[in-house]
């Protein structure tokens, strides 16, 4: 190599390491921007309005049997609130399955208040029964902020549980041959502005289960984690699943059981 | 009569901050149903609010607020246990006041 070329390829060297330094420090700044705009948004989330409605859901006598959700047990024992949901899903040994939140609320609405739980399964996540279930995962998700998220699958029934949800997050296929690990199989990774949650990780699956229940600003709406989870499922463009299915309750408790350790941060809100 | 507003205010060194989280849909009159009629026009257009009985900032809004707004802001004065009212009223003629007090 002759001296020319040694100093272009040396400038060529130092070139490409200013180029990415300030690449990096662009991403640092433009992260910075998104984080300061999610801090803006934390005081006053409007989730606190579905909590309130939740709340009165939870109290007020309804159905055949007319009767309040207070006794419903959310597995720290009838009635308690407080904490549930941060240990949730688990097993139940009174359906003798493994639960979810909304799975449980059904079935508390079906032996407490007397309530066919079939249009709730099968409304659309925008019709008026799903609005009472996201309200209702509105309240007691919030009375679970700030706890330490709490799941770990002990019972035979949990274990084959997190092992499914673990087989569905890599199960690769449909038209688009994706999988949840597509997008949350890597770290560091975002769409747009949106940070990819490392799921198979601790932080990532808190990032995730943590924090929905959660209002989202630019639609306005309030989405519980059924409702999260199906719109994965549409985004891979797979067949939908069922309201409360074992397939969505699997994948809850891959990412509550990775996630085992951090801290609720329920309801969230996002962009 | 619309939904229960959240309002928290605190007092520290002779300036109040309120914070008032409201419940409405703030529809533009601008959106389209799934059968293609137009969603008619239903915002909050004023909103009023007063410390200890006296009013201390009054807004004009529009159809570019947002569903459910958020407001937060400082007046002089104040001190822990007067009381904050917050009144809106929407397109439609409705209102709804809410009361909170200073800690």
């Amino acid at each position: 190599m002759d001296r020319v070329s040694v100093g272009i390829a040396a400038f060529l060297a130092v070139s490409a390491a200013v180029a990415t330094a300030a690449y990096a420090q662009q991403k640092d700044a433009a992260q910075e921007g998104i984080e300061a705009y999610r801090e803006a948004l934390q005081d006053g989330n409007p989730a606190e309005l579905f909590e309130l409605s939740g709340e009165e859901l939870w109290k007020t006598p309804a159905g055949p049997k007319k009767d309040s959700l207070e006794k419903c047990d959310l597995g720290l024992g009838p009635g308690v609130v407080k904490g549930a949901y941060a240990q949730l899903p688990r097993y139940f040994a009174d359906t003798d399955r493994v639960q979810d939140l909304e799975s449980r609320l059904l079935t508390c609405m079906e032996t407490l208040q007397g309530k066919d739980p079939k249009p709730y399964v099968e409304a659309s996540f925008t019709a008026p029964p799903k609005e009472e279930m996201i309200a209702l995962a509105a309240y007691v998700s919030g009375q679970s902020k700030d706890d330490p998220i709490t799941v770990k699958p002990k019972h035979p029934k949990e274990q084959a549980m997190y092992d499914l949800g673990k087989r569905m997050f890599y199960y690769q296929g449909g038209p688009y041959d994706f999988a949840c690990a597509t997008c949350h199989g890597q770290e560091g990774t975002r769409i747009r502005l949106q940070d990819l949650p490392y799921i198979p990780g601790q932080k990532g699956a808190a990032a995730g289960w943590g924090s929905w229940p959660a209002y989202r600003v630019s639609s306005g709406q309030m989405w519980s984690m059924q409702w999260r989870l199906n719109d994965c499922f549409r985004q891979q463009r797979f067949p939908e699943p069922v309201y409360t299915s074992d397939a969505t309750i699997a994948l809850s408790m891959y990412m509550a059981a990775n996630a085992s350790g951090e801290t609720m941060k329920t309801p969230g809100i996002k962009r | 009569m619309g939904n229960p507003m959240k309002i928290r205010a605190s007092a520290k060194d002779g300036v109040t901050e309120i914070k008032v989280l409201m419940s409405h849909e703030m529809e533009t009159g601008q959106r389209k149903d799934a059968s293609g009629t137009v969603i008619p026009a239903w915002f909050i257009n004023e909103v009023t609010a007063k410390l200890d009985g006296k009013t201390v900032m009054q807004a004009q809004w529009g159809p570019s607020i947002s569903k459910n707004p958020y407001l937060a802001f400082k007046v002089k004065g104040g001190k822990a246990g007067d009381k904050v009212s917050v009144t809106w009223v929407d397109s439609k003629g409705d209102t709804r006041t809410d009361e909170a007090t200073v800690t």
